[in-house]
C-alpha cells in the first residue's frame, strides 16, 4: 500500500507542547497504569450459558429477534428467518464458515430451488456491480467475527470477501453467530484488537460494532426503528463446539 | 454556520427562548428522558464512579501528551495510505477541504453527523465553490432543509422541532404528502437520502476518538448514516477536532461505553465504527482515499491554562441534559452550537469573550453538570472562573464596568443560585467580596437587595423571574 502522507505537523505539534509549557514529545509516553480497570469485572466468570443469556436479554432492548440452533438445524432456522422477511434476493458475505457451518449447499443449491436469487460479495466483481447486489438485497447474512453479550453486538471486520455493504444496505440482517464468539463485553473485543496492533498485525480497514437495526430518535423523541441501515435483524446463536 | 448562531443580543435569544412553549416543553421531557435513560444506565453498571475515574484519568494523560498521541495517530494513518492535515484555523481547514474536492471534481458530498465541521463553516465553505452538501443525519437533515435552522442541542439537533413543523418543511422543500408519524417521515427521509449516498462523490464525517495506536477513528451513531457515509463514496474526508483522541483501542471502550451510555442511556448505539485507513488492496467497498483533517480552531490556546479540563470533553451533551437553565432558554438561547454548561464555558474560549459574555452567567452553579459529566469536568467550577475573569478583566476598564455589573445582576438575581447559599454561590461572587462579606463588595448590592425581596425565589420559575427582571426595568 502506498503511504499516506502528513501536512504542518511540525509546527502545529510544537505548538501543543508549547502551550503545555514543556518540550515536545515524540517518543516514550506509555500508558500509566490506570487506577481502577471497572471494564473488566463486567459478567467475569460467567459460563458460556450464562453469556447467552444475557445477549438473549439484551436483544428484547434492542429490537433484535434471536434464535438459538445448533450446527445440524442451522439451515433450517435460517430457512425459517428468510421466510419470515419474505425476501427474494440475499446477499451474503464470502465467507468459509458457510462452508463449515453446512450452509453452503443450502445457499448455493436448495435457496435458489424455492426462487430465491443469492449473491456472494465478489471481490472480482467491480465496486459498482457488488454495491448494486447489495442494495437491491432484501437480506443480507454475514457471521459475527466476535460477540458482545452486554451490548447485544455482533463485531464484523471488514475483508476482502467481507463487504461493509452486505449488513447495512439490504433492510433485513441476519448474523451468524457461534457461540465460540461471545464474549462479556467491549471490553474483551478492544484488548483483542489492541494485541493484534501491539504485535504489528494489520487492523481490518473496517471494524463494525453492529448492536440491532438502525433507529433515530431525531423526530420528537420518539424511537423509530429502521433509518439508514437495517430496520430488521435477526440473530442465529449456533453451538459450535 | 460557524461556532455562532442566531440573533446578537443574548437577552433576545433568552426571550425567544421562554416564549416558545414547545420548544420548552420539548425540551423538559427529552431532557427527563435522556437523564433518566443515563441514570438507569449508569446504575446497571454498578460503579459508575470508578468508570468516571477512569474515563477522568484516561482523558489527563491523553491530553498531557496530546502532541505524541497526535503525531502517533497521523504516522499510522499515514502508513495505511491516508492523508493527514493539521489545520491550526478553520480557515485552514476549509482550505484544504474545499481543495480535495476540487481535485475530486466531486459535485456532491454527503455528511454524517460532525459538531466540528459545523464550527468552521465547513458547508458554507464548499457550497461557496459550487459543491452540494447534503446532511444525512435525521436530525441535521431537517434543520438544513429548514433553510440551515441552527442545532439546538448537541445529541439531538432538531430538538426544538415538533412533529407538524418538520411534516412542513418536507413537504415544502421535499413535497412530502403522507403524515406527521415519525416513523413515516423517517422512511421518507430513508428513501430520499439512500439515493445521495449511492451518488455522492465524497463522504464526510467527524471523529468521536481518533485511535492513536492504530491510526483508526471512530463513530458512534444510531442511524447508519455514518456507515454509509465511509462505505460507499470513493473519497472520505473525517474532520477531528485535535482532542478527540484516545492512546489505543483498550481507552476506546471505556470512552464508547461512558459516551453511549451518557448520551442516550444505551450500552452501545446501534453502530460503532472503527475505521483505519482507506479501503485496504483488494477490499471491495470503502474508500479508495482517505483524509484526516485534525483542526485546532482554538483549542491550543485552552491547553495549559485553568480551563484545559474542557478539552476532555466527549460531547454526551449529559451536562445539557440536567441543566435548569437549558430547560428554560433551550438550546438556541446560548448563541452557539454549544449549548449547555459546556457549551457556556467552552464557547467564550473557542471564539472570544466579548461575544460570549453572558454565557458564563447563564447557570445558576447547581453543579447538576459537574455531578452527570462521566468524565468529571468541574463544569460549575469552570464557570466560576470564567466570572471571575470577565469581572477582573472588566474592572480594567471603566465602560466595560457597567457590563461587570449586569453580569453580576444575572448571578445575583437567579433565583436557584440565591437560593442555594451554598460554597458555589459564595464563589460566584467573589470578585465583590472582601473576607467572605458581601456588603463590602464593589457596587452591586442594590439587584441582590432586590432579589432577597422577591417572595420564595426558590420556588419562582426562571420564567417568572425573567419576566419580572424586565418590568422592573433592570435593564437600563
Ligand atoms: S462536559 Fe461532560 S457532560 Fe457535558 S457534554 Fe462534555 S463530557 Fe458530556
Amino acid at each position: 500500500m502506498k503511504k499516506g502522507t502528513i501536512h504542518h505537523q511540525e509546527a502545529f505539534l510544537n505548538h501543543i507542547a508549547d502551550r503545555l509549557g514543556r518540550k515536545r514529545r515524540t517518543k516514550g509516553v506509555k500508558r500509566p497504569k490506570w487506577s481502577t480497570l471497572p471494564q473488566w469485572n463486567v459478567y467475569q466468570g460467567h459460563s458460556p450459558e450464562q453469556l447467552v443469556d444475557v445477549l438473549k436479554e439484551q436483544c428484547q432492548s434492542i429490537h433484535t429477534d434471536v434464535e438459538e440452533t445448533t450446527i445440524r438445524n442451522l439451515p433450517h432456522v435460517v430457512s425459517e428467518v428468510i421466510t419470515r422477511y419474505q425476501g427474494k434476493k440475499i446477499v451474503t458475505w464470502d465467507d468459509p464458515r458457510f462452508e463449515e457451518f453446512g450452509l453452503q449447499s443450502y445457499l448455493e443449491k436448495n435457496l435458489p430451488e424455492q426462487g430465491a436469487e443469492v449473491h456472494v460479495w465478489d471481490e472480482n466483481r467491480s465496486r459498482e456491480k457488488n454495491i448494486q447486489i447489495a442494495e437491491r438485497a432484501e437480506i443480507g447474512i454475514t457471521f459475527s467475527d466476535i460477540t458482545l453479550a452486554e451490548s447485544g453486538t455482533v463485531v464484523l471486520f471488514s475483508d476482502k470477501g467481507k463487504g461493509r455493504s452486505v449488513s447495512l444496505l439490504p433492510e433485513n440482517y441476519i448474523a451468524i453467530i457461534p457461540k465460540s464468539t461471545i464474549v462479556p463485553r467491549m471490553t474483551q473485543a478492544a484488548h483483542e484488537i489492541h494485541k493484534r496492533v501491539e504485535k504489528g498485525d494489520p487492523v481490518a480497514s473496517c471494524v463494525n460494532f453492529i448492536s440491532g437495526p438502525s433507529n433515530s430518535a431525531d423526530i420528537e423523541m420518539s424511537l423509530v426503528v429502521g433509518v439508514h441501515g437495517p430496520v430488521k435483524v435477526t440473530y442465529v446463536i449456533v453451538t459450535d463446539r | 454556520m460557524g461556532i455562532r448562531i442566531g440573533e446578537k443580543e443574548f437577552d433576545k435569544r433568552v426571550e425567544k427562548g421562554l416564549a416558545d412553549s414547545f420548544m420548552r416543553s420539548a425540551v423538559t421531557e427529552a431532557q427527563d428522558r435522556l437523564r433518566t435513560g443515563r441514570l438507569k444506565a449508569a446504575e446497571e453498571l454498578g460503579d459508575w464512579e470508578s468508570w468516571r475515574d477512569l474515563g477522568e484519568e484516561i482523558r489527563h494523560h491523553t491530553m498531557e501528551n496530546l502532541d505524541f498521541y497526535l503525531q502517533q495517530l497521523s504516522e499510522n494513518v499515514a502508513k495505511r495510505g491516508g492523508h493527514v492535515f493539521f489545520a491550526e484555523t478553520a480557515e485552514k481547514a476549509n482550505e484544504y477541504i474545499q481543495q480535495v474536492v476540487k481535485e475530486k471534481q466531486a459535485k456532491k458530498v454527503i455528511k454524517s453527523k460532525s459538531m466540528v465541521t459545523e464550527e468552521i463553516g465547513m458547508n458554507e465553505a464548499l457550497e461557496d465553490n459550487g459543491c452540494e452538501v447534503i446532511e444525512s443525519d435525521l436530525g441535521e437533515y431537517i434543520l438544513q432543509m429548514d433553510d440551515q435552522d441552527p442545532p439546538s442541542h448537541i445529541v439531538a439537533p432538531a430538538l426544538h422541532k415538533n412533529k407538524a413543523q418538520i411534516r412542513d418543511v418536507f413537504r415544502d422543500k421535499k413535497g412530502y404528502v403522507n403524515n406527521d408519524i415519525p416513523e413515516e417521515m423517517t422512511r421518507f427521509a430513508r428513501e430520499q437520502l439512500r439515493n445521495e449516498f449511492l451518488s455522492a462523490d465524497i463522504g464526510i464525517t467527524g471523529c468521536n476518538f481518533a485511535v492513536a495506536e492504530s491510526g483508526s477513528i471512530s463513530l458512534v451513531t444510531n442511524e447508519g448514516n455514518a456507515r454509509l457515509v465511509s462505505a460507499l463514496p470513493k473519497t472520505q474526508i473525517t474532520v477531528m477536532g485535535m482532542e478527540r483522541i484516545v492512546p489505543t483501542w483498550e481507552e476506546l471502550d471505556v470512552l464508547v461505553s461512558l459516551l453511549c451510555r451518557s448520551a442516550v442511556g444505551q450500552k452501545l448505539t446501534s453502530y460503532i465504527t472503527g475505521l483505519t485507513g482507506p479501503k485496504e488492496d483488494g477490499d471491495v467497498d470503502g474508500p479508495d482515499e482517505f483524509h484526516l483533517v485534525i483542526v485546532d480552531n482554538g483549542r491550543s490556546n485552552i491547553l495549559g491554562t485553568e480551563f484545559q479540563e474542557a478539552l476532555h470533553c466527549i460531547r454526551c451533551a449529559a451536562c445539557i441534559n440536567v441543566c435548569p437553565v437549558y430547560s428554560h432558554i433551550g438550546g438556541h438561547a446560548y448563541g452557539s452550537i454549544y449549548p449547555g454548561p459546556i457549551g457556556a464555558v467552552l464557547t467564550p474560549l473557542l471564539d472570544e469573550y466579548e461575544n460570549n459574555k453572558e454565557l458564563p452567567y447563564a447557570s445558576s452553579l447547581c453543579a447538576a453538570c459537574t455531578e452527570a459529566c462521566p468524565v468529571k469536568i468541574p463544569l460549575h467550577e469552570l464557570l466560576i472562573k470564567h466570572r471571575q475573569k470577565i469581572v477582573e478583566e472588566a474592572k480594567k476598564t471603566e465602560a466595560s464596568e457597567r457590563f461587570a455589573m449586569k453580569a453580576f445582576e444575572w448571578v445575583a438575581s437567579t433565583p436557584s443560585l440565591y437560593n442555594m447559599g451554598s460554597k458555589a454561590a459564595s464563589l460566584a461572587m467573589s470578585p465583590f467580596t472582601k473576607e467572605g462579606n458581601i456588603s463590602k463588595g464593589p457596587g452591586p448590592l442594590k439587584p441582590w437587595t432586590e432579589i432577597r425581596d422577591l417572595p420564595a425565589p426558590g420556588k419562582e420559575r426562571f420564567r417568572d423571574w425573567y419576566n419580572k427582571r424586565e418590568k422592573g426595568g433592570r435593564r437600563k
